[in-house]
């Protein structure tokens, strides 16, 4: 038998663990785009509401990301990054406005 | 000259329609423009023969500096845009004026503009700058146009007289709309074409912006969406050139009495179209990074054909 002790300890590591679950459950998803070679990556990305997605800027090059009327970063030098959270479902197509021809979409379920 | 020197002197000579010339080099300091009987010729390089040799108005155009870029590209952009001024400061024949085709800074940061102009200045030339899309990124976009805006319209677009010439400076780094080009806009579009109304067929026009007019590589984002409506105006004009920057090489090509030319940076190269996964900084072996970057000069002669455009190399 174990001692009581040990049952507690028990006890406390499926507690904790539970609640680890619970906060794993309800935290809020945080998804990277990387922002290489002029590309967006990935750049489809589909995400649950609530969620927050990360751009990070890992080229030599300052670029933005811009989606007409939701949201608008910064302009993000090199290893700068950009956060927005999606709070409404919806294809959120975006940009950059430096260099349009770089173009995303984050689908928000 | 070196290998990817070129000399387009096409005097006495038609150019057809169909007849594209096409350069492209990696290297340069600047372009050095002469203006012939209407015509913009490219001479060769700044310092070379040629240039000693133009007469006519000769203007300078520099383009791309990217103050406070820092990158492995090239660590010292403003020291090689320092580099590019005290080429043309040893120019023969001091050129008239210089046009900048934009991304004067990097980031466009006030320490930035100030270091490019406290440069620039050096040549103690006149400067007509259009912005590149690195000068509009500071919060309230206001930096440029307080520096330079004065006098234009819009977003900084112009136009003035020099020695029979008329030169047009269009902006095409605004408003630009996702999975596109440059932009030129409505409002400046029927601004040009009303700047043009009237003007004689026989005058010699100067287009300057950064983004190339002509679609050089889509892919890329190098060229502007609605450049052929602005070209459409310049239609029936016995001389047209087209100075560009953004693509930090030299390109040319000629159709019709259209020539179109891009500059080299003086910062840092970029690759050819499709030969390297994105458009972004290319770094070279520190002993090749002169010969990549440059200035141009341009000679206008009265009564000959074509301006003539001289690349010139910082080195090589």
């Amino acid at each position: 038998m174990a001692s009581p002790v040990l049952r507690s300890l028990g006890r406390l590591a499926i507690a904790a663990a539970i609640s680890l679950c619970l906060s794993g459950a309800h935290a809020v998803e945080t998804t990277n785009v990387m922002i290489d070679n002029f590309t967006f990556e990935p750049a489809q990305l589909t995400v649950k509401v609530g969620s927050t997605v990360t751009w990070k800027n890992r080229d030599d090059i300052p670029h933005t990301v811009v989606s007409a009327g939701k949201f608008r970063s910064k302009t993000m030098d090199t290893d700068d990054s950009y956060s927005f959270t999606f709070t409404a479902a919806g294809d959120y197509k975006y940009f950059c406005s430096l260099h349009p021809h770089m173009t995303g979409t984050i689908k928000v379920e | 000259m070196g290998e990817f020197d070129h000399d387009h002197n096409e005097e006495g000579r038609g150019v057809s329609r169909r007849r594209v010339l096409e350069c492209m080099t990696w290297a340069g300091t600047g372009v050095l423009w002469t203006v012939s009987g209407g015509v913009p010729r490219s001479l060769g390089l700044v310092g070379s023969a040629q240039a000693a040799e133009a007469a006519g108005m000769t203007f300078l155009q520099i383009s791309d500096s990217h103050v406070g870029f820092d990158k492995p590209a090239n660590p010292n952009a403003l020291g090689t845009l320092e580099e590019a001024i005290g080429k043309i400061n040893a120019m023969p024949v001091k050129p008239s004026f210089m046009i900048h085709t934009g991304d004067i800074t990097h980031l466009s940061k006030a320490a930035e503009f100030d270091n490019a102009d406290r440069i620039i200045s050096q040549a103690k030339l006149d400067v007509h700058y259009v912005p590149g899309e690195h000068d509009f990124i500071d919060e309230e976009v206001k930096l440029y146009k307080e520096r330079y805006g004065h006098g234009t319209k819009g977003a900084g677009w112009y136009s003035f007289d020099a020695n029979g010439v008329h030169f047009i400076g269009l902006v095409n780094v605004v408003d630009l709309k996702a999975g596109g080009l440059g932009n030129l806009g409505t409002a400046q579009l029927e601004w040009l074409e009303d700047d043009l109304k009237g003007k004689s067929k026989s005058m010699p026009i100067v287009v300057f912006a950064h983004i190339p007019l002509w679609t050089v590589y889509p892919t890329w984002g190098w060229g502007t969406e609605d450049g052929a409506r602005a070209l459409d105006y310049l239609k029936g004009f016995g001389s047209v050139t087209v100075l560009n920057g953004h693509i930090h090489q030299v390109m040319q090509k000629v159709e019709g009495n259209v020539t179109f030319h891009t500059a080299r940076s003086t910062a840092f190269p970029q690759p050819a179209p499709g030969a390297a996964p994105s458009p972004g900084p290319m770094k070279v072996a520190d002993d090749k990074l002169r010969g990549l970057l440059g200035v141009a000069s341009i000679n206008f002669k009265p009564g000959d054909q074509r301006l003539a455009i001289i690349d010139t190399p910082l080195q090589g």
